[in-house]
């Protein structure tokens, strides 16, 4: 799949936005005044932004509001509700922290579940894709949630639980990796299903439909970023999970705590990356390529 | 509404004859050529004229050699639209509402003025059917032309798809698969129509007829050959001469076409 950075941008930032606005929510003894306000403004910076951004590889983003009205069937219709709960309900809440001092724990509790029901809804418009396998199982929602909490735990200055949460969200991802590598196998989908010509014989692609190419190579055969997959994993991993969790367990996590987050952004934004390019759709086949 | 109905009264769709088609683009040109002109956005093209052409097409033709265990390879000619399946994962996964399956007569559309081009829809097909216009930012999908099918205005003779009416070899079928007394799903029964990938559930309507198994191909494939053999092999007149005179000098003679005659004499 063709990695878009504006859907990359969006599914990294919106889900550590949305996991620090899950932790502020859940806060027994949430921050208030200036510290609440901070935090709050760093969070919406980060969700709305993704969700902004999101907007920009759409063909006619004037007419975005239209997509509120599929909920029924559509995971990203559910996406855009979830999202726009979340950021409402969680703007009572921090008003309520910032200006009253005062904490309206159900409003907290009821907006960082529909945080997390975002970033569900996010990674269910990809888990659902049964044309992408390497998508299309239940490692990946857990994947994204996993993420977004750590995320959010570092963010929020929770240093014990983001060190547990952030090896967590690395057996996840190892987990994803090793599994998505074996999917498109696993969905029994071949050039010989895909042109119904098997029982004939082997088939190989012997002249494309078009010399140059289309929407579909571009949107959907992205080969070129796979070349370097495995050194990309690497580097994402040490990023995202190692660097982080190291320099959190030395002395002053406040200070490191800065470039923990910088490198684990960094990090999710590499894996994130590979999740699109890695990803082969079945549509490929067609043409004889993953 | 983007959930799909569960029935639809009619299933409309094609039958599309693998052994019949000689790969021509006809159907791909008068697809474009429709299309453009009629139901919704033109079908853009970007860099027609240029280094790097691309356009938005509704119908493609990809060729594939199939090789057997034993015997020569074949060449099979594959057109591949939008199969209007009963299960069509493109519709349930727009979050507009523009993209619907008629119950009428199961045709899927898109209906481009709420289509905000997000690309949901062309991820979920798993047959590379739908293309994004990228000069008109929304999704275009073969409509299986129904501005014509159903256009009183036209001669009856014209009320197909336009790939089906131009097809110059007849490989492609226009009719109604929910009724097994239509002559496209006779066609189905008895030539063997199938799914393309079934595996995917997605139900198409549209099926195709597999290539018939070519009862000659283990004979010689190259019919033609003997018949360009060269012709001038015993020369008469002045380069008859010419030719025995440098046969008699010494040194080894070139017959480039002595185990062509051999063969030849065996038929």
């Amino acid at each position: 799949m063709h990695p878009a950075p504006s859907i990359i941008a969006f599914s990294t930032f919106s889900g550590l936005g949305l996991g620090l606005l899950f932790w502020l929510g859940i806060d027994p003894d949430p921050p208030t005044g200036w510290v609440a306000f901070t935090f709050f403004v760093i969070a919406y910076v980060l969700a709305v932004g993704g969700l902004v951004s999101s907007t920009f590889h759409l063909g006619r983003p004037e007419r975005a509001i239209k997509a509120f009205t599929q909920w029924r069937s559509s995971w990203l219709s559910r996406e855009a509700w979830a999202s726009v709960a979340a950021l409402v309900v969680m703007a009572l809440y921090g008003l309520g922290l910032v200006f009253f001092d005062a904490n309206w724990t159900i409003l907290g509790w009821l907006g960082a579940a529909l945080a997390m029901l975002t970033v569900l809804t996010t990674s269910m418009i990809y888990t659902q894709m049964k044309t992408v396998p390497r998508w299309n199982m239940w490692l990946t929602p857990v994947l994204f949630i996993a993420l977004s909490l750590a995320g959010g735990a570092l963010l929020s200055g929770r240093v014990t639980i983001a060190i547990w949460l952030l090896a967590l969200a690395g057996a996840v991802q190892l987990g994803w990796w090793v599994v998505g590598d074996t999917r498109l196998v696993q969905s029994g989908t071949t050039m010989e299903t895909a042109t119904g010509l098997g029982p004939m014989g082997t088939v190989r692609s012997f002249e494309p439909p078009h010399t140059g190419t289309n929407y579909l190579l571009d949107e959907m055969v992205h080969v070129v970023g796979r070349r370097h997959a495995q050194k990309l994993r690497l580097i994402a991993f040490g990023l995202m999970i190692v660097l982080p969790i190291l320099l959190l367990l030395l002395p002053f996590p406040h200070i490191f705590g800065i470039l923990a987050l910088l490198s684990h952004a960094a990090g999710v934004l590499a894996s994130r990356w590979l999740f699109f390019a890695e990803a082969e759709h079945v549509v490929g086949l067609y043409y004889g390529m993953r | 509404m983007t959930q799909l109905p569960e029935s639809t009264e009619r299933k409309l769709g094609l039958v599309i004859d693998l052994d019949t088609c000689v790969g021509c683009h006809a159907c791909v040109i008068a697809c474009k050529g429709w299309n453009t002109e009629h139901y919704g956005a033109p079908l853009s093209d970007q860099d027609p004229y240029g280094a790097e052409p691309s356009g938005t097409f509704l119908n493609r033709i990809h060729s594939y050699e199939v090789q057997p265990e034993t015997g020569p390879a074949q060449l099979v000619h594959f057109p591949k639209s939008c199969l209007h399946c009963e299960d069509a994962p493109c519709v349930t996964v727009c979050p507009t509402g523009a993209s619907y399956k008629r119950t009428e007569d199961g045709i899927v559309l898109v209906n481009e003025t709420d289509c905000i081009g997000c690309g949901l829809c062309a991820w979920a097909c798993p047959y590379g059917a739908r293309e994004m216009d990228r000069a008109e930012g929304v999704m275009k999908k073969c409509t299986l032309c129904v501005d014509r099918i159903y256009n009183e205005n036209l001669p009856e003779i014209d009320r197909t798809p336009a790939c089906v009416r131009t097809c110059p070899a007849g490989a492609r079928h226009f009719g109604d698969l929910g009724d097994p007394r239509s002559d496209v799903s006779r066609l189905v029964a008895e030539r063997g129509g199938m799914d393309l990938m079934p595996e995917q559930g997605t139900k198409p309507v549209n099926k195709y007829l597999p290539p018939r198994p070519k009862d000659r191909l283990d004979q010689e494939t190259d019919i033609l050959a003997p018949l360009l053999a060269p012709v001038a092999e015993d020369a008469k007149g002045f380069l008859g001469w010419l030719d025995r005179t440098l046969e008699r000098l010494p040194g080894p003679a070139n017959r480039p076409s002595e185990p062509r005659r051999d063969k030849r004499g065996e038929r």
